[in-house]
């Protein structure tokens, strides 16, 4: 037990400093897409949720429920991709 | 109340993502140029596979809602939170595996995903309001072959 922490810190003392800095930042860029994704997802659900509702009480206009949900639905989206578009660009640029 | 078994009458999605293509062959080239002056070559091939990714989600989410709204109301709410996982981890796989590629630019690529998902969805939108709106003015292929001849 006490070799396997010898070996963690020594490879801790091996790391420098750019390398934590950039292993750190690494994690929260990854945070933050994830967080950036939570969001939508919680909106396409209740998004879809309501539009299942809409047409199972109005079959007829079922029609005019998914063309709006499916645009309702690239719109939540387009908040994600915003998100990762960003994540893309603080991360590798 | 009793719900559908299935969602009657032709799929929207497709008709959307349809026209979504053809929107995006239009703007297609002139964003290609225009970030290819500013950014180069690699700009503008950058440019043209960001276009591609945005098309091929759009493209992906119709299908996938419209089979899921051939078998129940049900599935479409399946189709839709696991397509959206499913769609944002293969645009991740599609910039991942190219992000250390020599002609990616990755500032082109970021903007023209934003900026053509954007602007496809708010063009498609004017279109789909005023067709839901002014349903008479909705263009349709017997017109399109009268206004022809």
């Amino acid at each position: 037990m006490s070799i396997l922490a010898q070996a963690t810190t020594a490879a801790e003392a091996a790391l420098t400093a750019a390398d934590q800095k950039s292993i750190s930042a690494a994690g929260y860029a990854g945070l933050a897409y994830g967080l950036a994704t939570l969001g939508p997802g919680i909106g396409i659900g209740y998004l879809v949720g309501q539009s299942v509702q809409a047409m199972a009480r109005q079959p007829e206009a079922a029609g005019m429920v998914r063309t709006t949900m499916f645009l309702g639905i690239a719109f939540t989206e387009a908040l994600a991709l915003i998100g990762f578009v960003v994540f893309i660009l603080l991360k590798f640029v | 109340m009793t719900s559908p078994t299935h969602v009657n009458g032709d799929a929207p999605e497709a008709m959307i993502a349809r026209d979504m293509v053809k929107k995006a062959a239009i703007i297609g080239p002139i964003l290609i140029v225009a970030f290819g002056f500013i950014w180069g070559v690699h700009g503008a091939l950058s440019t043209a596979y960001g276009l591609a990714i945005v098309v091929a989600n759009f493209v992906l989410a119709a299908a996938m809602l419209t089979w899921a709204g051939r078998i129940s109301p049900g599935f479409v709410m399946g189709a839709a939170l696991f397509g959206y996982l499913i769609r944002l981890s293969l645009i991740f796989l599609a910039i991942w595996l190219v992000r250390t590629a020599s002609w990616v630019e990755l500032v082109p690529l970021g903007i023209t995903i934003v900026v053509t998902h954007l602007g496809l969805l708010f063009w498609e939108m004017k279109r789909v309001s005023l067709s839901i709106a002014y349903p008479g003015l909705k263009p349709t292929s017997a017109s399109k072959e009268s206004t022809s001849k």
